[in-house]
């Protein structure tokens, strides 16, 4: 026997106010797990996030599947009642990070971003290369400014990312 | 109307010849740029935002108040920074309440702010609409009569109906930018579809991700591909790496169309970087 299930709508309204209610025109017809490609290799199903994010059902948070999302904006383009799917995961994922819900190797690079001001290190062998190449060895971003690198980590701050990644272990 | 030229990360830091391509080619067809001190990460969507929408919204802000307050409209070589730029530069401008949010911390931090008079623009866009098919045409110099297989990659057309830069299941844009140069466009099952690397799966999930891409590789290579055209060097690295990391022996080049139009156009090729590679480029 199918469990009752409350549906939590704290939980829609949550997603509503981050992302819009688009959520609720959805008919699941499912053209988007169709369209999907990360679906069509794992158990990720397009159309059950959306109707989690309707019905109030906060297990997705947890859920690794929530991840697969390359958003590549396939089912959005494709979506005949004009969901904001890709917006509806961002708006989940924010949440599930709040609640200390994170990959090791993405906290890892957010990590970067705040210590550098990029993603991607720069190590010796780049900044030969970049010299070979005629470029200025190290670009001249946050990377060769200390006072740009500063305050965007003091925006950063401000959102309180650095809190955001200190989060408890996934 | 120059640009300020916005490296992001993966070009200067792990294909630095795609930014230095970039700047030879532009300077060959007289599109203007110019280099602004301090500009960050764009930042890269698929961890930034999928971890706070709002510090995305608020350094993304930042980088645009940066070219805005050079008068300048902006110009991306990577889907990822358009996918960023673009669509942070859409939501500030759509929503007041955010932009007031967001301005208001500029201010604070950076005496910075962003208004939205100013344009991100993809460097793909700005070849196709401003410099134009037949000045390309006229600048070639060496024919690439190579057949090749176009990825568009995701965040250069899509949303579409923010973007409105060609269709985003039937595009043109590429097809003719390459042709103009003698390469052959040619058809492949699931053209549009993703690299594999967005959204953060490449650093989270490297088996999903190595699964689109090996499907992608296998249509491209299905259809007698002898060269992969990318924008943007995330797919770029996608594809490069991928190959090697596969092992397949699929022995197909990996160019962003910088790197084919220096090619073309007889630009040094001690600029284009492409003996840096890790699918080797012997053309
Ligand atoms: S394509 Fe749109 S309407 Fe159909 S199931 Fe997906 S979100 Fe719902
Ligand atoms: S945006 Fe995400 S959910 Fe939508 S089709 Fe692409 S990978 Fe699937």
């Amino acid at each position: 026997m199918s469990e009752f299930i409350e549906p939590n709508t704290e939980f829609s309204k949550e997603v509503a106010k981050r992302a819009g209610n688009t959520f609720n025109l959805c008919f699941q017809c499912g053209t988007c797990t169709g369209s999907c490609a990360s679906g069509y290799f794992t158990a990720f199903r397009t159309r059950k996030v959306v109707r989690m994010a309707q019905l109030g059902l906060p297990t997705v948070l947890e859920s690794d599947d929530l991840w697969a999302c390359t958003t590549c904006y396939t089912c959005y383009e494709r979506c005949p009642r004009g969901v904001d799917i890709p917006e509806i995961i961002f708006a989940i994922r924010n949440m599930a990070v709040e609640k200390g819900y994170m990959g090791e190797a993405h906290r890892k690079t957010a990590g970067f971003l705040l210590k550098t001001g990029h993603m991607v290190p720069i190590n010796d062998e780049i900044k030969k290369t970049r010299q070979h190449l005629g470029l200025e060895e190290v670009p001249d971003t946050t990377l060769a400014n200390p006072k740009a690198l500063s305050s965007v980590q003091r925006l950063m701050m401000a959102m309180h990312f650095d809190e955001l990644i200190g989060t408890k272990e996934e | 109307m120059a640009y300020a030229f916005f490296l992001g990360c993966i070009a200067p830091l792990r294909y630095p010849g795609i930014e230095s391509a970039t700047r030879v080619v532009f300077d060959k067809l007289g599109v203007e740029y110019r280099d602004i001190k301090g500009f960050s990460c764009c930042p890269a969507p698929g961890v930034t935002r999928s971890f706070s929408e709002e510090t995305w919204l608020v350094v993304g802000a930042r980088n645009l108040a940066l070219a805005e307050k050079e008068g300048l409209d902006v110009v991306v070589i990577c889907n990822g920074c358009y996918g960023s730029l673009f669509d942070v530069a859409h939501i500030l401008n759509g929503d007041e309440e955010k932009r007031n949010k967001i301005n208001a911390i500029l201010k604070e931090e950076d005496g910075l702010a962003y208004t939205g008079k100013y344009k991100v623009k993809h460097f793909a866009d700005v070849l196709y609409n401003e410099v134009g098919v037949d000045k390309i045409k006229q600048l070639c110099e060496a024919q690439q009569p190579y057949n090749v297989a176009i990825h568009y990659g995701c965040h250069f057309l899509k949303p579409s109906k923010h973007k409105k830069v060609d269709d985003p299941e039937r595009p043109t844009i590429l097809e003719d930018l390459v042709e103009a140069v003698g390469a052959v466009n040619i058809d492949y099952k699931e053209k549009q579809m993703c690299c594999g690397a967005g959204g953060g799966v490449r650093a989270r999930n490297k088996d999903l991700s190595m699964k689109l891409t090996k499907t992608k590789l296998d249509n491209m290579k299905d259809a007698n591909a002898e060269m992969i055209i990318d924008i943007c060097p995330f797919c770029h690295l996608q594809f490069d790496i991928g190959q090697a990391e596969l092992g397949e022996g699929y022995g197909m080049p990996v160019m962003h169309l910088s790197q084919l139009y220096g090619m073309a156009f007889g630009l040094p090729k001690d600029k284009l970087g492409i003996e840096l590679h890790k699918t080797p480029v012997n053309l």
